[in-house]
């Protein structure tokens, strides 16, 4: 078994009355990728707004490697390696491609407060973003500027920019969502090749059940909030609670 | 070379390449192209007015942060000199310890502002200046004992930069060498020297997290940046700036008081030459500066030589509208014009064509 990377602790996110999260206590080991699903409004962005910091905890606590993160900073704990790709595309639009990616790397070497040199003379930044650019296959796109892309490509770009990052743990929101059949293979098969790799921890949050099965190595189930199920693929899609509060619900949006 | 001193930004169209190639040029030569006490002086205000608008540009262009405290910087520099020359007696240690120290409180001013107030939203940080800034002309006009309150400050600068000094018996050039052309160039280069470094600033890494703040706060958070200290930074570099061009300004003008320095007339001219410019652009600091010091200096001028040619003709009516006193009118009319056909200014225009 591998060591636990990421653990939340009886974590809540309440809003007022609403309680969003409700005392999630879930583990995520390294080379795992868990998938994690829920209707719409179960709060599966919140529980990712509450590890990655853009929400604050109400209770409970959130552990990167046996460290509790509870109230650091969002940039911090980027720094410390939890890093996210958004759902709703969350990118620099009037900056070209390759300086959407570029600004990543260049925070992953420490180099923003770097204030008397020429930007463009750091070459190896330009290129380890093109590499990255190069892994959802936007190489060519480098040039253009990003409010001028397809939704599918601004997803891709999502998707590079937390590659670039290379963090501890990646957490995806619904990577998919809104490509086009070609651009989806290009995004699962990187996840894929994510997953070889025994070092990183992967959370997906995901409607599609053929994406899960295909990746999902553990399912946890949130509803209203809560944990509901948590489990290996087949046995959590068969139980009961995934059967009347999430599949039915998908059927019936269907 | 000539690349890596522009910062590898290049105008990227040849009408803005020649436009600022012109601007460069006249100021380096104005003493000798456009001799005269009032175009010499205009073309010092230039100068200095290029460096605090693009300072001002760095914060609001670049990582988007609105101030309207960059006058009371641009005021700390020039009473630095100001006050140092009248304590320490005219000489260039007095002027180099009055900008120095000037620089220093303005960072450091600028430092408790930023850290208090860049952590809340925008409209609380453009508030907060707004005060700050109002309480520091309340104090500068009320501490007459120190600041000589509205009627400002008077004071020696040293000798060799003044028209006094004479360096050369003949003309050279038509142009007498003496002190006040010395103190010309110590206003160009200097001004030259703080633009240069501004035009690095803004092209290095951490000019490309100040735009990616301008763009998207959130996500440059999310990938790592905290975004308090950098516009906290930018704040100070900008602070630090403006306290410069105040300074150059005392020591051109030999003279500080509220009305030139700290009023608020000159903040919205500020805030109108970087937009007239292209915000976001340093070169917009450049061509919008310009425009603008020479509408004030000379539209009035134009006016009057409209209106009387209009007279001797016999036209009715119009003359009265060019009146000379009436130049605020037209200058409003301009701006509106401007922000209309170049909303994103004249170099971003410019730009979009080439």
């Amino acid at each position: 078994m591998h060591d636990v990377v990421l653990e939340t602790d009886n974590l809540t996110a309440r809003f007022g009355g609403h309680v969003a999260v409700d005392h999630v206590t879930c583990a995520f080991r390294s080379s795992e990728l868990t998938a994690i699903v829920g209707p719409n409004g179960a709060g599966k962005t919140t529980y990712f707004n509450l590890i990655s910091g853009q929400v604050a905890a109400s209770e409970g606590t959130v552990k990167l490697d046996g460290r509790e993160i509870t109230r650091v900073t969002v940039a911090r704990r980027t720094e410390m390696g939890i890093g996210r790709a958004f759902q709703l595309t969350n990118l620099f639009p009037n900056l070209s491609v390759l300086e959407n990616v570029r600004l990543v790397v260049q925070a992953r070497r420490n180099k923003g407060f770097n204030l008397f040199s020429m930007a463009a003379s750091h070459g190896e930044i330009t290129d380890a973003a093109e590499a990255a650019l190069g892994r959802v296959r936007m190489q060519d796109l480098a040039g253009q500027t990003v409010s001028e892309l397809s939704h599918g490509n601004q997803r891709k770009l999502e998707v590079a920019l937390l590659i670039a990052l290379d963090p501890k743990v990646y957490m995806f929101d619904e990577p998919t969502a809104g490509m086009s059949v070609d651009e989806a293979p290009v995004v699962l098969e990187l996840i894929e090749e994510l997953k070889s790799d025994a070092t990183r921890t992967i959370l997906l949050v995901e409607h599609k059940m053929d994406v899960i099965g295909q990746l999902a190595d553990r399912i946890i189930v949130l509803h209203n909030g809560a944990l509901a199920a948590d489990g290996p693929p087949a046995e959590v899609i068969a139980s009961d609670v995934v059967q009347e509060a999430y599949m039915g619900k998908a059927l019936e949006d269907a | 070379m000539l690349i890596r001193l522009i910062s590898g930004d290049t105008p990227r169209s040849p009408i803005l390449a020649a436009i600022l190639l012109i601007i460069l040029l006249g100021l380096a030569f104005a003493p000798f192209v456009f001799p005269g006490t009032r175009s010499v002086d205009t073309a010092a205000r230039i100068c200095i007015f290029i460096v605090l608008v693009a300072s001002y540009d760095l914060m609001l262009g670049y990582a988007g942060i609105v101030s309207f405290a960059h006058t009371m910087f641009f005021g700390i520099g020039a009473y630095g000199v100001a006050l140092a020359s009248i304590h320490m007696g005219r000489g260039f240690d007095a002027l180099v310890v009055g900008s120095v120290s000037g620089a220093i409180a303005a960072a450091v001013l600028a430092l408790v502002i930023g850290l208090f107030s860049l952590r809340v939203r925008a409209i609380f940080f453009a508030m907060i200046t707004l005060a700050v800034a109002s309480a520091f002309a309340v104090l500068v006009s009320q501490l007459s004992n120190l600041t000589g309150g509205e009627d400002g400050l008077n004071y020696q600068i040293p000798r060799a930069l003044t028209a006094a000094q004479r360096y050369l018996e003949e003309p050279f050039f038509g142009v007498r060498v003496n002190g006040k052309l010395v103190n010309y160039y110590v206003v160009f280069f200097g001004s030259l020297i703080v633009f240069l470094i501004l035009l690095r600033i803004v092209n290095s890494p951490f000019g490309r997290v100040l735009q990616a703040i301008r763009e998207n706060d959130f996500r440059t958070e999310a990938i790592g940046y905290r975004v308090v200290y950098y516009r906290t930074t930018a704040t100070i570099l900008s602070a630090v700036a403006a306290s410069l061009a105040g300074s150059l300004f005392a020591i051109w003008l030999r003279y500080v008081g509220p009305d030139t320095t700290l009023s608020f007339d000159i903040m919205i001219d500020i805030l109108l030459m970087v937009v007239i410019g292209g915000m976001g652009t340093m070169y917009g600091a450049m061509i919008g500066a310009t425009i603008f010091v020479l509408a004030q200096n000379y539209l009035q001028n134009l006016m009057g030589a409209a209106e009387e040619a209009l007279q001797s003709v016999g036209v009715p009516l119009l003359p009265l509208f060019l009146n000379p006193d009436r130049w605020l009118l037209w200058l409003g009319i301009l701006f509106v014009l401007s922000v209309y056909f170049f909303p994103t200014g004249v170099v971003g225009r410019l730009r979009r064509r080439g």
